[in-house]
């Protein structure tokens, strides 16, 4: 292994890991808010994939700016899974209820889009910068990459912004830290809540766009999706938005580096172990909730 | 006397005799069927999850098969009736699915799965029901190394699929012979076998290894492996992978990264016609390699059949039609000559009809069983994507082969 591989595969980590941030951010930002664990925000990412797909392919709608179309649909998709589903479960068994209605959820998504798609693999190929890449400081970094990068900053950043210099986002750190007080000062937590899914839901949107170009997928790729997210905010701390930037990126660099280090047979069991010793040290995770919370 | 020890041998005659008188009268119920009542045959099939789209070829294939059987009869005169259940691609499922199919359902034969990392566990499981199990894709050694003797694999046995493409490497001339080779795999029991075979032979003739490396089977994101071999820079690229996605992952990293070997073979993908030309479009597949034994424009006259059959079904070009479809269709064709030949639906008297040394003729050509149910009678090839068409290449001294493309076009 050379000097070059270690940079080239910090960067890769640096730009794909970004995108795999934004998709777990949705899911902690439900997290945190609403106490709910969304395991379908995987195949969400593939119907975002989808979605971006369906206006390339048919419509010839380059895949970023069919965001305008992806996201708000994402939104309303949301909103919608919430109002019917989720916002019925109350009462202590309300997390690990979500669970098994989430999952639900996924797997009815899945059916549907097997029977509109079929099984088959696809891949979002239309736009020129899917396939290209820049030569920079001796190494090829691909145009996509670059771009997912650049979205996902940007989309973090309005997210942070919306969370941070807003009235709106002072209600929903109300909701994060406590929900009860909360309402105890007139936020309506309901409404906060229903948002906060549809956010969660729409930034897959646009996560889902990104995997769509860079992997040919079908709806059984959730699975994969899933299990990655879920680590990601684990170990970021649960309801924390910081931590789950910073263990997306970090996870995706860890790999990366052992993949090329050492042996990619290596580069998940390295992280999980990296898991274990932060968890037995930090059980919240990087950032806890109770961080996320306060700041 | 000793009460305890007693009681402990008591219960376990009771208990192994109730598990025996189980397994014969589900091994054997199906033999006493009214005259023209269905015949039910038990299938797990991954219809989600990771192999999801060979699942639906095979149940495709499945089905074709059931359809043209149904069409002249059925099974001794018993239509054919398939029960096909869902095991999203979990070793784990697929055991439960087995044993519902057969103490539940009551089906009396049963196809087996997608996929040797599923087809162990569902021979096993099968096994114990004295059922025999026809599989169309289990063809890995670990597989075989269990010495079940209810299981037969139609397909080519994987371990030697590489075999006559590292040859053909190995034999061009020095000149145009590549210098360099990159092996890397994923960790499945279907491909990881394939490699040493296909690196033997092109080492000795002097072909450098350039990199070799192997990758957890569950990977997403590929894009530092496939960095890792495109920067190694090597003329041959051989890939171990089980899925579409896996091989599509790697050609568009290498477009990306300006890397354009002069020859690219996958274990497996390639051959899944239209899924495969779906995800990667025809352009960028040009001329792929991959290793197997049958393709939609065989010269068999059973193979003709079928892709006719199929195009009617599904529409399309013989060579969109996935192999998976060959395969499970050949499993059928096996299972009936074997019941035309015993003539009921014993599982006992199949296995051992199956294991007798008898050449049966399917889809994709002669099938012919060892004493551990692998098909040693099946010759490899090496099929290659020439524009819209999916052609057979290798070996280059059959007739039906066609002139290989090489170097590789650019992507």
């Amino acid at each position: 292994m050379t000097f070059s591989n270690l940079v080239h595969a910090v960067i890769d980590g640096v730009l794909t890991g970004s995108v795999y941030a934004l998709m777990a951010t949705g899911l902690t930002l439900i997290f945190g808010v609403m106490d709910i664990i969304n395991v379908a925000q995987g195949v969400f990412v593939i119907l975002g994939s989808y979605l971006s797909y369906a206006l390339s392919v048919h419509f010839g709608i380059d895949p970023f700016v069919g965001l305008l179309i992806t996201m708000p649909t994402m939104f309303l998709v949301g909103i919608v899974v919430e109002r019917a589903f989720i916002a019925r479960l109350k009462g202590p068994e309300k997390t690990a209820m979500s669970i098994l209605v989430t999952y639900a959820v996924s797997l009815v998504i899945e059916g549907a889009l097997n029977m509109i798609f079929s099984t088959n693999p696809v891949q979002i190929n239309n736009a020129s910068y899917v396939n290209s890449s820049v030569h920079l400081f001796g190494m090829w970094l691909p145009f996509i990459y670059i771009y997912g990068f650049i979205l996902a900053s940007v989309l973090l950043g309005s997210l942070y912004f919306l969370l941070y210099r807003t009235r709106f986002g002072a209600s929903v750190r109300a909701s994060l830290a406590d929900q009860t007080a909360a309402a105890l000062v007139g936020i309506d937590v309901k409404k906060v809540s229903t948002i906060c899914f549809g956010i969660g839901i729409a930034v897959t949107a646009a996560g889902g766009m990104i995997y769509g170009t860079t992997n040919a997928f079908n709806a059984s790729s959730s699975y994969d999706l899933i299990s990655r997210l879920l680590t990601i905010i684990v170990l970021g701390g649960m309801g924390s938005l910081a931590g789950a930037l910073v263990a997306g990126i970090s996870m995706i660099i860890l790999e990366d580096i052992v993949a090329v280090a050492w042996s990619p047979v290596w580069s998940n069991i390295t992280f999980f172990i990296l898991l274990v010793i932060v968890l037995s040290f930090r059980p919240q995770g990087l950032f806890g909730k109770q961080s996320a919370r306060v700041a | 006397m000793n009460t305890k020890g007693y009681f402990f041998r008591l219960a376990s005659v009771v208990t192994l005799g109730a598990s025996s008188l189980i397994a014969v009268s589900a091994a054997e119920s199906s033999s006493a069927l009214a005259a023209g009542s269905p015949i039910k045959i038990g299938i797990s099939l991954s219809l989600s999850g990771d192999f999801s789209s060979d699942g639906i070829a095979f149940q495709q294939g499945y089905q074709l098969w059931a359809n043209d059987v149904n069409a002249k009869g059925g099974l001794l005169g018993h239509p054919v009736v398939l029960d096909i259940v869902s095991d999203a691609s979990d070793p784990t499922q697929v055991t439960a699915n087995y044993q519902k199919l057969i103490s539940q359902d009551k089906v009396a034969l049963t196809f087996g799965p997608y996929s040797s990392l599923l087809s162990l566990p569902a021979a096993q499981t099968v096994s114990r029901y004295g059922y025999a199990l026809v599989e169309g894709a289990g063809g890995a050694p670990s597989v075989f190394a269990a010495k079940l003797h209810n299981l037969f694999d139609v397909s080519l046995p994987v371990a030697n699929a590489l075999q006559p493409f590292a040859q053909w490497v190995a034999g061009l001339p020095k000149a145009q012979r590549p210098k360099t080779a990159s092996y890397v795999t994923s960790n499945d029991p279907f491909t990881q076998p394939q490699i040493p075979v296909a690196k033997k032979i092109m080492s000795k003739a002097g072909i450098k290894t350039a990199y070799s490396s192997v990758f957890p089977a569950e990977t997403t994101d590929y894009t530092p492996i496939a960095d890792r071999v495109a920067q190694a820079g090597a003329q041959v690229v051989v890939l171990g992978a089980v899925d579409v996605p896996t091989v599509a992952a790697f050609m568009k990293a290498f477009a990306q990264m300006h890397y354009n070997p002069k020859v690219f073979i996958a274990s497996a993908g390639p051959d899944q016609g239209t899924q495969f030309t779906s995800a990667v479009t025809l352009k960028a597949a040009n001329g792929m390699l991959v290793p197997s034994s049958w393709y939609g424009g065989s010269a068999n006259p059973l193979s003709k059949a079928m892709v006719a059959n199929f195009i009617k079904v599904h529409g399309g070009t013989a060579s969109q039609i996935s192999a998976d479809v060959a395969e499970a269709y050949s499993v059928g064709q096996t299972i009936a000559a074997a019941v035309k030949a015993t003539k009921g639906f014993n599982n006992a008297k199949i296995i051992k009809y199956l294991h007798s040394g008898v050449k049966i003729k399917t889809v994709q050509g002669n099938v012919k069983f060892n004493s551990l149910g692998e098909n040693f009678s099946m010759t490899a090839y090496t099929f290659q994507w020439q524009g819209a068409n999916f052609v057979q290449v290798n070996p280059a001294t059959d007739p039906n082969s066609t002139k290989i493309v090489f170097p590789k076009p650019a992507w």
